[in-house]
């Protein structure tokens, strides 16, 4: 087998790229690299980028995925990531056709990236931003050392996943005055009455005992804050924890590389399900040459599998595209088709609308994963693509299939999207007990936490909050904290009044 | 293009080796890849190091998922941080696949994961370097090297025989008796003859957990040493009170009531040398398991004359691995570590408390690149 050269890239790209244009994406320039299985199974432990600060989980996923692909268990097709211009990295070991599927499902992917709303906020220039950040780290670490910086990063990280994933594109809280203190107000509220009669109808020692209420309760405020719940934890710490100037950059850090990855985290079932649908679009109506099918369809049903137990999201993703396209095309939308209820006459509706191709233009740019399930998954899909409920049943301790039911079919498929599938976890009070301890709350749905890792997860928090700290959250339906005070760790009972 | 990952790599490491970074040991755990072989999965321990976060326990999150099954059916699910992490969603392909592994292929694996050396064997016979050519098509491979077109020219073959092909809707779908793999001749080579000698107490105090223990030891073994030596020869003596030599079915099932009196084994094993492997024409690997409760003193002692006498001079190695019981105290081990090892390069002591300690005790058996 020949290999593919940069030139043969070159040969092709613009072809892939005009296709691509034709049908409406539109999308970053992009830059295709012809790389080895060693060099992309380091930019993939990179996640993508060329250069990140050191750490060793970098090397770990590194290990990992370059024996993953020596040993043949595994392999990387194609990368790409979100920047302008966008960067996708070519496997060169992989044979013609493979390259042209990947080179068109990259297109979709930048045109994703560069129309849904959910990424509008991510800095296009990472790039130069991850380099930035690994001089700041390696400056750090020529200052106080590698163990100390690498340590702090360890930290840091534990911690990583406790970001408000949708802070970005909403405002949270009015603007607060300085350190988020109500301001303070000394009236109470009279009734009307002439002045003759106001020492009856308002009398003074009701007025001073509201007025001292209501010192005691602006005295309780300012003692507890944040006034709101924090979901992001980590500018929690950064604006309250004590730290040292390079902690402070080191934690920013971290937390602005948690920022710009999150929305992949929110948008995989579509983002993939995109790419997905137009690479099977451009190849088969395209591209494809007539040798090249068998190779193609072996590929591409890799692709969209479907993994027993386990939800594959190109598969979810390019079925549910489909799906919109084919009703919005039939007109099986609307007031009048949902209030139909003869199946027959609903799986036959059609009104020729062609209305397909405009309507999955627009979900791409203004859905995310959840919104996206809790708009267009309807029962008709779930029946025809055979989706069941899972739960973990506590009698016989394995996880079972729940229901075939609608319902609860989308309530645990948003339960299991729902902020990335992890724990919701605020700041409730950064001086607890008076003490300048720190008190989180787990929101608690239905599913309790596991508690090895609260444990580990806790005491790595002292360590930057220097005080004991606690999470409050469920255990057999009963509200704990668990505390860690520096030294021991241990479970305290909430008492209910 | 200049990577900077040659660095973390090497400090993952030595975190890994317990070099650097105490803090992190706890997080070490034994992660796995999944290969298979024949009908059994066969896991490859790679280790990992896992950040602790907050997260939902393992029993109690569901979710949703295809295909077939009634209510109240069990469902497998990896509960890995499958949807974690937020920058899974510029990696296509990157799932984890189960792949069917050659012995030799599962050997090299294992010998790079545990750093084993290779073995230099003894006598004039030395193993030559190999070459790969790709000459062939085999049934078994790794994904990476399957042929496309054949397996779907068998699959096409098969329909067809079996009636199943349909020319109006032409399907074709290929299952695994139809994957066909590109397959490579090593060209032969001189070869050294080796033998292998298991002895396994099989003493009441025995008991399924640690046999099972046994067997894994034994297949790590004998997949390392068969991948060393092409025509390896394995021998299984079981004792308790008496000993004597059984087949490979009956060594990992068989269980007696008896007593342990292990110089029963030591005399059968030297005798079996004796007879059959003469020292210079063979490399002789001999094992004994046991949970280390001996008889008594006096049978410590003459153990320890055979061992000496009998068995040490004509072997490569003499492993002992002594595996944790609830029984019995245990004192063999240190027996052998203060009467024979000292004065004897060729004798390995490894004491396995649990299954995860499986890998490190391979470590101490073919470490030494006997």
């Amino acid at each position: 087998m020949k290999s593919i050269t940069q030139e043969d890239i070159a040969v092709l790209q613009p072809k892939i790229e005009k296709i691509a244009a034709d049908y409406g994406l539109d999308f970053f320039p992009v830059i295709f690299e012809l790389v080895d299985y060693d060099t992309v199974s380091q930019l993939a432990a990179y996640g993508g980028f060329p250069v990140r600060y050191p750490h060793w989980r970098f090397g770990m996923e590194y290990d990992q995925l370059s024996k993953g692909y020596r040993y043949g268990l595994q392999k990387i097709y194609e990368m790409v990531i979100n920047t302008n211009p966008c960067y996708a990295y070519l496997m060169k070991s992989n044979p013609l056709v493979d390259q042209k599927l990947v080179m068109a499902h990259v297109y979709a992917h930048c045109d994703f990236f560069k129309n849904n709303y959910y990424f509008s906020h991510t800095n296009r220039k990472m790039i130069d931003e991850m380099a930035n950040h690994a001089i700041r780290v390696r400056r750090y670490i020529d200052q106080v050392g590698l163990e100390a910086v690498e340590e702090f990063i360890d930290t840091c990280l534990t911690l990583e996943n406790l970001i408000d994933y949708h802070s970005p594109y909403i405002k949270r809280q009015a603007d607060v005055t300085g350190n988020g203190a109500v301001k303070p107000s000394s009236k109470v509220a009279k009734l009307r009455s002439k002045r003759y009669m106001e020492k009856y109808i308002n009398p003074p020692e009701l007025i001073e005992a509201q007025l001292e209420e209501q010192r005691a309760q602006q005295h309780e405020v300012q003692l507890s804050f944040p006034n709101e719940p924090e979901r992001d934890v980590l500018l929690f710490l950064m604006e309250h924890a004590p730290m040292a100037n390079w902690q402070y950059d080191v934690l920013g850090i971290i937390r602005e590389e948690a920022y710009y990855f999150a929305p992949q985290g929110m948008t995989k079932i579509m983002n993939e399900g995109w790419a997905t649908y137009w690479h099977s679009k451009m190849m088969t109506e395209k591209i494809l040459e007539p040798s090249e099918v068998i190779d193609y369809a072996e590929h591409h049903s890799g692709t969209i599998a479907n993994h027993p137990g386990r939800l594959n999201p190109y598969r979810m993703g390019v079925l549910l595209f489909q799906n919109i396209e084919e009703r919005w095309n039939k007109g099986q939308f609307g007031k009048k088709y949902d209030e139909c209820d003869d199946y027959t006459v609903k799986k036959n509706w059609n009104k020729n609308l062609g209305l397909g191709r405009e309507k999955i233009f627009e979900v791409r740019q203004h859905y995310n994963d959840v919104t996206f399930i809790d708009t267009f998954l309807t029962e008709e899909f779930c029946r025809e693509q055979n989706l069941f409920s899972f739960a973990y049943n506590k009698g016989n301790k394995r996880y079972e299939i729940e229901s075939r039911e609608f319902h609860y079919i989308k309530q645990r498929l948003l339960q299991s999207l729902t902020n990335l599938g992890q724990p919701i976890i605020r700041v409730l009070n950064g001086n607890y007990a008076n003490r300048g301890e720190l008190l989180l709350l787990h929101e608690f749905e239905s599913v309790e936490l596991d508690k090895n890792y609260a444990s580990e997860t806790l005491r790595n928090l002292y360590k930057l909050w220097k005080r004991p700290v606690h999470i409050q959250t469920k255990l057999d339906d009963k509200d704990i904290t668990w505390d860690y005070d520096g030294k021991d760790f241990k479970q305290t009972r909430i008492s209910n009044n | 293009m200049l990577m900077h990952i040659d660095n973390d790599y090497n400090r993952f490491r030595q975190i890994i080796k317990g070099k650097i970074k105490d803090n992190l040991r706890k997080y070490i755990s034994n992660g796995e890849m999944i290969g298979r072989r024949g009908k059994d999965l066969i896991s490859i321990p790679l280790p990992q190091i896992e950040i602790p976060r907050f997260r939902f326990g393992n029993n109690g999150q569901g979710g949703a998922s295809e295909g077939e099954g009634e209510p109240g059916d069990p469902v497998s699910t990896s509960d890995d941080d499958e949807e974690g992490g937020g920058q899974a969603g510029n990696k296509p392909g990157q799932h984890l696949k189960e792949v069917e592994l050659t012995l030799d292929e599962l050997a090299e694996i294992i010998g790079e994961e545990l750093e084993l050396p290779r073995i230099e064997p003894k006598g004039r016979k030395q193993i030559i370097s190999t070459k790969d050519k790709y000459t062939g098509i085999s049934r078994v491979g790794p994904e990476s090297l399957r042929h496309f077109k054949k397996t779907f020219r068998e699959a096409l073959k098969r329909q067809i025989i079996s009636g199943q092909f349909n020319m109006e809707r032409p399907r074709i779908i290929p299952i695994r008796d139809d994957f066909r793999y590109r397959s490579w001749k090593t060209t032969s080579l001189p070869q050294s003859n080796a033998v292998i000698i298991y002895m396994m107490d099989v003493s009441g105090s025995m008991w399924d957990e640690q046999k099972h223990i046994v067997r894994l030891e034994t297949f790590w073994i004998d997949t390392w040493l068969q991948y060393q030596y092409k025509g390896l020869t394995t021998r299984y003596i079981i004792h308790d009170a008496q000993a004597g030599e059984v087949d490979r079915e009956t060594f990992f099932t068989v269980r007696e009531n008896g007593g342990t009196v292990i110089s029963s084994a030591y005399e059968l094993c030297a005798r079996v040398i004796e007879e059959d492997y003469p020292a210079d024409e063979w490399n002789i690997y001999t094992f004994h398991f046991s949970d280390g409760d001996n008889w008594s003193r006096e049978d410590n002692k003459a153990c320890a004359e055979i061992l000496r006498e009998r068995i040490l001079p004509s072997v490569n190695l003499f492993g002992y691995g002594q595996v944790e019981s609830t029984y019995g105290s245990g004192e063999f081990i240190d027996f052998l570590e203060e009467n024979i090892k000292g004065d004897n390069e060729n004798v390995v002591l490894s004491y396995i408390p649990d299954k995860d300690s499986i890998y490190d005790s391979i470590k101490d058996f073919l470490g030494k690149g006997k």
